[in-house]
């Protein structure tokens, strides 16, 4: 067999990050919410009998509302976003069936990644020398794989690698289908889940005979710096190493402020490039972001400056406004360089080991 | 972030089923967790890797990979560190890395079966994110000089670096450690060919590792570990030099190397470098100089003499030293104004510091019964006098009468037990094997007995206990009753002997918890709430077992039956044994027998936990492990000299064809007449897709296919054992008499497997060629099965009467059946042989009514006959 052909966004990608630091859209929940739509909105004609309640499935507004997916794109575009991910954070069989709609993974994934190539050619082709990329969003699911959900029986599992590994591959074709030019595992609370999902990722390229880049994307769960398997950002990244993704990172979580300790451990490893969008700051009592954008900004200009970032951009909400003061933050600051560590076993638990080599006399 | 020095990675493997006798245990049990703990220790104890291990033929080592792996993420304090998922099997392997989310190490994989197996494999491992281990193993077999060890490793990285893309860095080589000094010249070089293979594979294949198995070095040093520990010592001092960067070294088997005595040091170098042609005869000179503790000549201390006579009884009970018993208990009869202030003072003082010691975990059962031996001698020593003096005995803590329950004649557990609660100072009264429950009834009634202990190892004796319970609700008794014995458990208990009976009732787990339990039961503040508790212990066992649904997890019987094994007879045609009908030896030399012991469970029935030989060297039981493998190897000497025990066989081979779950046996080759039919049960457990419904039967070819055979057989080596059980009772030494009887065990099982190894090669011969080690016999390395009635593969105790019947065991070597269908003389095996090189070990598991009552027509008995025979499957 021979192996899968990379395609020609690996140059391109590499050109760009290669020249400057990259921007990432914002937050696509927190702009669906502030669109304010209704049960009937969400299901639009196509779904107008669905047995079961559909507010709140974003997922399905790729089809019944791709005019509103299209236009947050293009803002976020706009502001100056050179990687924007499709709508498809929870669109796997698996966290779909909250809604009954397992069976319209394919459909549902292919529908967001056409909207966002759509609103990113769009762009690319107004700025060609600002070439503009979609990244298929990933998320970690509703279902994990090394947690068990019975507090009385540790030992359970409600899903199994396999099921995760067929749910995740079927997006991953699905995103690729439509045209996607980047993977993006995010959010991963769940080390397994995201082993997983490298898995199906490999398997798909396999059989499709064509390589995307990655983006792997850890976040933290508790001011330690674990996440909720209870992996450290350094041992997660000992258990991702063998993907070779284009960044590894970390988002969501809190606001950069908090991010920061475990932004700068990360760094310090990373034998690749590093990506950080953290939320709008820590949420009020109302759950409402209020981080202000030049808040946002600030910080991760510091952080560039420090040459902590090779890619940066929001999560949790932050808007096209925070999206364009960051990209005006770190404009024309140098990108980081990646960190070249001497070939050692590294392996890991929830914690980190590096075993050193004995050396012959 | 701090840089780590090198440092020489010890992996440890107490959570492997093959190097732990505990952990395998816990896991048969399905006790994850304690199995857990086991994991934790590990941990705690500074393990930097843990290596997890399922493969054993009795085991679904895929399930219960998963399961452990599951657990312990659940664990912080062991999830931190790495583990490493050890199985000769891929699909453990495979099923270990779906349950790791951090990266870990595959252990092993190699180019054994060529490059294309190993090619997938290592592309899958990269796959999953992990590193692996890689044997210098190839289609010719493991390397064992360096040319070939090298070249493998060399081979191996060049594929797995160049053609995959693995990374160097996540590549361990294991280029095998072989026994050396094993008086074979051309393993005098093992040693050094390992050395200088890694010195090669550190130099010449970039930052690749180097892993092995160090005890294997000394093996033929077993017994004495002061030499192994030397043999360790300088072997890692040479290798890790060379470059060796990680190995499984059990931490209590090595000194530190400056610390081995000059010339041992220098003996043992000869032999590890292979520096001289005498160098294993001139370390096998010295050798036994160092056998004592740190590689000091041992003299025996007699110090203890000097002391007063009441700390010198003391020592002698807790050592465990008869020589001068009788000699101190005059000199103390003499101190004393009477008697039996003798017992009741020093020997007595004696003894609890024995039960203390017992208690804390310091001294283990062997030594316990020794104790018991020297107290014994002891009292009987005393007795004239104080019958000359007519003075009562010694208030006991309370009375207790024993026994194995009628149909079972098994009693070592349970002479254990009494000899333990004997040197506690209970009265124990022994009412022997094979006892009915109207006698233990009416001598619990005539002693006036404060407790009964009943206890069996076949599983029909589990029914008779059941009976004996609600007798004695029946009876109106209220006093307590213990149960014991090694098909016996909690939940057994809970569930079918204690609602039958009103009384307190306590499953006593093992001889080390029988005096907590009965001194419990005696003591009048703690008596009712222990018996409360217990008894809301074992109703909420009752109550968990009716939760959970049981007949759902069971397919039915034609389900099953569709889903049975494809044991192909295409490409395997059964081999005509040598004869048919039956063969019999009559005096089997037992010479050919001692080598084929398997001694890990000899070990377990002294409650010693661990695998031989590496128990002899174990941190915490070694010394007591090897006082008594000694004493063991002393009384075999003695059995073989004096021909104390004669071992008998009959094997049998039968013409034979499959008929369903049923085998079909012919008088002769015509097949036109039939001689008997054996019956067996199938599987009903909902399988996984891919795992079939075993039944015994598969392996026999079906009628109408290719001609098949049959066997079976019944071995003894009890024989002759009478005279000596009461020469050693009369001497009140229960430890030889314990020791004695456990020898004949092992015996008779090392004869079981002997004999399989002849029908192998031999009297069946379809394995005309066979080359096994012992260590991979009994790791059952080889084509075909020997499983025993009553046992997991055919669970049935009553179908040993057929295969009596059909082999003449009874008239031909004299060994019969009770009632319950245990064999006597004790020391006896029996079962049936399998030839298909698919045949395999399993356990039936759990069975529906729709089977039961099939089998029972099958068999031509009732239904009520076969559940009563059937209890412990029966799944409704």
């Amino acid at each position: 067999m021979t192996d899968p052909i990379k395609t020609d966004v690996f140059d391109r990608l590499e050109t760009a990050a290669t020249a400057r630091i990259l921007i990432m859209d914002g937050a696509m929940g927190t702009m669906i919410q502030r669109e304010g739509l209704t049960e009937a909105d969400f299901r639009g004609s196509q779904y107008a009998d669905w047995p079961s309640d559909l507010k709140g499935n974003n997922e399905i507004l790729c089809v019944t509302q791709p005019d509103i997916i299209e236009k947050i794109h293009e803002e976020f575009l706009a502001a100056g976003a050179d990687i924007i991910e499709t709508n498809t954070f929870n669109c796997t069989r698996i966290s779909l069936a909250d809604y009954d709609m397992q069976a319209l993974a394919r459909e549902l994934n292919i529908a967001a990644a056409t909207r966002a190539r759509v609103a990113a050619d769009n762009w690319t082709t107004k700025t060609p020398e600002r070439p503009r990329f979609v990244a298929g969003a990933i998320g970690p699911m509703n279902k994990t794989l090394s947690i068990s959900p019975d507090v009385n029986n540790p030992g359970y599992r409600a899903v199994t690698f396999d099921e995760v590994v067929e749910a995740y591959k079927e997006q991953v074709a699905a995103l690729i289908e439509g045209g996607v030019d980047i993977l993006l595992i995010e959010t991963i609370f769940d080390s397994l889940n995201a082993k997983a999902a490298i898995f199906a990722a490999e398997d798909v390229f396999e059989e499709m005979g064509v390589r995307l880049p990655l983006m792997i994307s850890f976040t933290v769960t508790d001011m330690s710096g674990r996440n909720l398997s209870g992996q450290t950002v350094e041992a997660f990244w000992y258990s991702v190493k063998h993907a070779k993704p284009f960044t590894i990172g970390l988002n969501c979580a809190f606001g950069a402020e908090h991010l920061r300790p475990h932004a700068v451990a990360l760094s310090a490893i990373a034998e690749t490039r590093v990506c950080v969008y953290p939320n709008a700051g820590l949420p009020n009592e109302l759950g409402e972001y209020d981080e202000l954008p030049e808040d946002t900004a600030a910080q991760l200009g510091a952080w560039a400056e420090e040459g902590l970032l090779n890619i940066t951009g929001g999560c949790c909400g932050t808007t096209p406004d925070h999206i364009r003061a960051i990209a005006e933050a770190v404009d024309g600051v140098s990108p980081r360089k990646p960190v070249a560590l001497d070939p050692v076993m590294r392996l890991s638990g929830i914690d980190p080991v590096t075993l050193v080599n004995m050396v012959a006399e | 972030m701090a840089r780590p020095t090198a440092q020489f990675i010890n992996v440890g493997e107490r959570t492997n089923v093959a190097g732990s006798a505990k952990f395998k245990k816990l896991i048969f049990e399905d006790n994850y967790e304690e199995a857990v703990s086991v994991a934790r220790h590990q941990v705690e104890g500074g393990a930097q890797i843990i290596d997890i291990n399922m493969d054993d033929a009795m085991l679904d080592a895929e399930d219960a990979m998963v399961k452990f792996l599951n657990r312990i993420a659940a664990e912080p304090d062991i999830a931190r560190v790495p583990v490493m998922i050890d199985s000769s099997k891929w699909s453990v392997i495979e099923a270990g890395l779906k349950c790791v989310q951090g990266k870990a190490v595959v252990n092993s994989i190699s180019m054994k079966e060529g490059k294309e197996p190993f090619v997938w494999q290592a592309k899958r491992i990269m796959r999953y994110g992990a590193a692996v281990v890689v044997m210098a193993f190839d289609t010719d077999g493991q390397a064992d000089s360096i040319d070939r060890k090298f070249d493998i490793c060399k081979r191996s990285y060049d594929i797995l670096v160049n053609e995959v893309g693995f990374p160097p860095e996540d590549i361990i080589f294991d280029p095998n450690i072989f026994a050396v000094a094993t008086g074979i010249e051309e393993h005098n070089n093992y040693g050094v060919d390992f050395i200088e293979a890694t010195r090669l594979i550190k130099s010449n294949l970039p930052y690749a590792k180097v892993s092995g198995g160090v005890s294997n070095v000394s093996f033929s040093f077993r017994g004495n570990n002061p030499v192994r520990e030397a043999m360790h010592s300088v072997f890692l001092y040479h290798a890790i030099r060379a470059g060796m960067d990680m190995g499984i070294v059990n931490a209590g088997q090595l000194t530190v190397y400056s610390d081995i005595p000059p010339k041992l040091k220098e003996r043992v170098e000869d032999v590890v470098l292979n520096r001289r042609d005498d160098a294993t005869e001139r370390l096998l000179d010295v050798a036994d100089e160092y056998r004592g503790q740190g590689g000091v000549k041992r003299v025996e201390d007699l110090s203890w003499r000097e002391k007063p006579v009441k700390k010198r009884m003391e020592h002698a009970l807790v050592k465990g030293i008869a020589d001068y018993i009788e000699e101190d208990a005059e000199e103390a009869r003499q101190q004393f104004d009477r008697p039996i202030q003798v017992i009741e003072g020093p020997l007595m003082d004696g003894m609890n510091v024995v039960g203390d010691l017992f208690g804390s975990g310091e001294m283990f059962l062997p030594q316990v019964v020794k104790s018991a031996r020297v107290m014994k001698q002891a009292v009987n020593y005393l007795q004239p006098f104080i019958e000359a003096e007519k003075e009562e005995g010694a208030r006991a803590k309370g009375k207790i009468i024993m026994a194995t329950v009628k149909g079972d004649v098994h009693d070592i557990g349970k002479n254990i037990v009494g000899v333990v609660l004997q040197c506690n100072n209970y009265e124990v009264i022994d009412m022997g094997v094979m006892v009915p429950w109207a006698d233990i009834l009416k001598e619990a009634n005539d002693q006036n007995a404060d407790m009964i202990g009943l206890s069996g190892l076949i599983t029909p004796s589990l029914d008779e206990m059941v009976t004996v319970g609600a007798e004695m609700e029946r009876s109106g008794f209220t006093m307590p009753l213990l149960i014991g014995g090694a098909t016996t458990s909690k939940v057994h208990t809970a569930v079918k002997i204690a609602p039958g009976y009103s009384g307190p009732i306590v499953h006593v787990l093992d001889a080390s918890r029988a005096v907590g339990v009965a001194s419990t039961l005696m003591s009048d503040e703690l008596r009712d709430d222990f018996v409360a508790k217990t008894r809301a212990d074992y109703d909420e066992v009752v109550r968990k077992r009716l939760a959970k649904p049981k007949v759902d997890r069971l397919v039915s019987l034609m389900a099953a039956r569709d889903n049975a094994a494809s044991v192909p007879f295409d490409s395997y045609t059964p081999v005509k044994p040598q004869f048919t009908g039956t063969k019999v030896f009559d005096e089997y030399p037992l010479t050919e027998l001692i080598d084929r012991i398997d001694w890990t469970p000899f070990f377990r029935t002294w409650e010693l936990a661990g695998t031989y030989p590496a128990i002899l060297e174990d941190d915490v039981v070694g010394e007591s492990a090897r006082s008594l493998f000694e004493d063991a190897k002393a009384m075999l000497k003695q059995i073989v000299n004096e021909k104390w025990l004669t071992a008998k066989a009959v094997v049998g081979f039968w013409p034979a064809a499959r008929d369903g779950d049923d085998v079909t046996l012919y008088a002769d080759e015509s097949r036109d007449v039939e001689l008997s039919k054996v019956h067996f049960l199938r599987q009903q457990v909902q399988k996984r897709a891919g795992r079939s419904n075993d039944c015994l039967a598969d392996f026999i070819a079906p009628a109408g296919g290719p001609v098949d055979w049959i066997g079976g057989f019944v071995v003894t080596a009890g024989h002759g054992i009478e005279p000596h059980v009461e020469r050693f009772k009369a001497a009140h030494d229960d430890y030889n008499e314990i020791l004695l009887k456990a020898l004949a065990d092992r015996l008779a099982e090392a004869f079981a497997e002997r004999m399989h190894e002849r029908v192998r090669t031999e009297f069946w011969g379809f394995v005309p060629d066979e080359t096994l080690s012992n260590n991979d016999m009994i790791k059952e390395r080889y084509q075909g099965i020997r499983p025993a009635p009553g046992y997991p593969a055919c669970p049935d105790h009553s179908e040993k009467v057929e295969l009596f019947r059909l082999l003449d065991a009874t008239e031909q070597m004299g060994v019969t059946l009770t009632n319950s269908y245990a064999m006597l003389p004790t020391a006896a095996v029996s079962g049936y042989y399998f030839a298909h090189p698919g045949a395999h070990y399993f356990g039936i598991g759990k069975i529906n009514r729709d089977q039961l009552e099939d089998y029972a027509a099958r068999r031509g008995v009732s239904v009520d006959t076969a559940e009563r025979w059937l209890r412990p499957n029966l799944g409704y």
